[in-house]
């Protein structure tokens, strides 16, 4: 296996009484595309969203367990540098309504009080709209609101929001839930180009997403973590039931 | 055509000239009032009506500039109060919502809502003037402070509440601090609501008579001093209204005229705002 760039030891999830994840034990390999699946509820979400603790922020979360990021605790880190380092896309487009494209993409370091010089925002925010495949879209437009983008475009330019940052890995919370399919397949698409440069999870209901772009795959169920293989491994020869149940639609 | 079917359009076509016809009707009252008071008050206006002192009884002419300046000075003061109150209240209301405490401020904010005036008038009185020892604009501000919370913090909090949670995870999942996630991202998408809810509210006290008669109290002079009494529109015309002079009655007129005209301007100001500023999401 690759070096591993997270460790997730024990991790326990909590809503109040109810317990959404049960003692995940999981590594992460480097600049891999892992792809999250399981039916819904089944803690797949909560897991993504423990990794970068916006899990917490919800009134009666907890967790329990460690992750580590490159050895380093996640839990003692400071929150402002966890989540610059663990970028994160939603499942709906969301970019700052208030602010233009240009703005948006650098608002990580606008937000934070970090300044940069003119050449250093201009170069950061070609460098991430190309990256995000966005840039010969809208290098006219850089001072036009960003929600005047179609669907596709805005997700892409949350993309590029959060590679501005300059991230070691991106969370995709099911990142083409919400667009049509030619948005999907160049969404998916630059998924494969970014895992050059960064390591990508992403959650998804949508098996055959799973199996086109990612490396590994971890099938949850039930809070639980049933298996996680090479994808291709994972799919051609499931080693639990309930994961080839689930990959020949038996449920969920 | 089937008669069942005729007769049901025909009953379509009675039941929608109900509705316009009762719609006309329910606004007549106010085009009545705009038209009575717009006749009144009209021929009172020039430009002396607006540079002059109101004069003695018996003399031509005359003007309203003390309560031009006093309605100024004493709304004024009671935004510069309550639009900073109610719009951190509104932003407490929306960001807290499942607290105890946001439930119990929610009911405090429909009660206080429901206060007659007049009331607000007179416990400003005891809690204000009376320990000050006089009537003062400063006092008369509080009052209308107060009416402007509720529809301040009401249209504060509707507004934020519509804004997605995704879009506050957002800035959230950059590493942006929860404090300027709020004052960066939040506020600045709510602004729209918060503006219009306060000028609303602004538009509404106004006009308000029975909070300042025991507080700002009234002043043929031009006062410009918060901590004295003042005079305001209101005031003016409910003075000059009463009186059993005919000029007087000219100027209470013409200050309805001018009252009426600022709120109209107000309201429209609200709905430009609310459709040039509108955000998408």
């Amino acid at each position: 296996m690759e070096n591993s760039i997270l460790k997730v030891e024990h991790l326990n999830a909590f809503f109040g009484e109810a317990k959404i994840l049960s003692d995940i034990i999981l590594e992460i390999p480097e600049n891999q595309i892992i792809a999250l699946m399981g039916p819904s509820g089944c803690g797949k979400t909560t897991f993504l969203r423990s990794i970068n603790r916006l899990h917490e922020l919800t009134p009666g979360a907890r967790t329990e367990g460690k992750i580590y990021l490159f050895e380093e605790d996640i839990y003692k880190m400071n929150l402002i540098v966890l989540r610059r380092k663990i970028g994160m896309v939603f499942q709906r487009p969301n970019p700052f309504p208030t602010m233009s494209i240009f703005e948006n993409v650098i608002s990580g370091y606008t937000l934070n009080g970090i300044s940069l010089s003119k050449s250093q925002k201009e170069e950061l925010v070609e460098d991430s709209l190309r990256k995000a495949s966005l840039w010969k879209e809208v290098q006219d437009n850089l001072h036009k609101k960003g929600t005047f983008l179609s669907g596709g475009q805005q997700q892409r330019l949350c993309i590029a929001r959060s590679l501005s940052m300059k991230p070691d890995i991106i969370l995709f919370d099911e990142p083409t839930s919400s667009l049509d399919p030619i948005s999907s397949n160049k969404i998916e698409e630059l998924l494969l180009d970014l895992k050059k440069d960064y390591t990508i999870i992403i959650v998804t209901h949508n098996l055959q997403q799973a199996a086109r772009t990612s490396d590994y795959t971890a099938f949850f169920y039930l809070g639980e973590l049933i298996e996680f293989n090479k994808t291709q491994a994972l799919f051609s020869n499931p080693a639990k039931r309930q994961t080839e149940d689930y990959i020949s639609g038996r449920f969920g | 055509m089937d008669k069942a079917i005729k007769l049901r359009f025909y009953k379509d076509r009675i039941f929608k000239s109900g509705i316009i016809l009762l719609t006309v009707l329910s606004t007549l009252p106010l085009l009545l009032i705009l038209f009575y008071i717009v006749k009144q008050g009209i021929t009172s206006i020039n430009w002396d009506f607006f540079i002059n002192l109101p004069k003695p009884v018996g003399e031509k002419g005359g003007g309203i500039i003390n309560a031009l300046i006093g309605s100024g000075i004493i709304v004024f003061c009671a935004s510069l109060m309550a639009i900073p109150f109610g719009a951190l209240a509104g932003l407490y209301l929306s960001e807290y919502n499942r607290d105890k405490l946001a439930y119990w401020v929610g009911l405090c904010v429909d009660v206080l809502q429901g206060i007659p005036s007049i009331v607000l008038g007179i416990i400003i009185y005891l809690w204000v003037v009376k320990p000050t020892g006089h009537f003062s604009a400063l006092s008369g501000s509080i009052a209308l402070a107060i009416m402007m919370l509720p529809p301040i913090i009401k249209s504060t909090e509707e507004t934020l509440k519509l804004i997605p949670v995704t879009i506050k995870e957002a800035s959230l999942a950059l590493g942006v601090p929860y404090y300027k996630t709020i004052l960066r991202i939040i506020l600045p998408m709510g602004l729209n609501g918060i503006l219009s809810g306060s000028i609303l509210s602004i538009s509404r006290v106004a006009g308000e008579t029975a909070p300042l008669l025991f507080t700002a109290f009234g002043n043929p002079f031009i006062n410009t001093n918060i901590l004295k009494p003042m005079s305001s529109l209101p005031l003016l015309i409910y003075n000059y209204a009463g009186s059993a002079y005919e000029d007087w009655h000219k100027l209470a007129w013409g200050a309805s005229f001018v009252l009426i005209m600022s709120i109209l301007f107000l309201n429209l100001v609200t709905k430009i705002l609310e459709r040039r500023w509108r955000i998408q999401f």
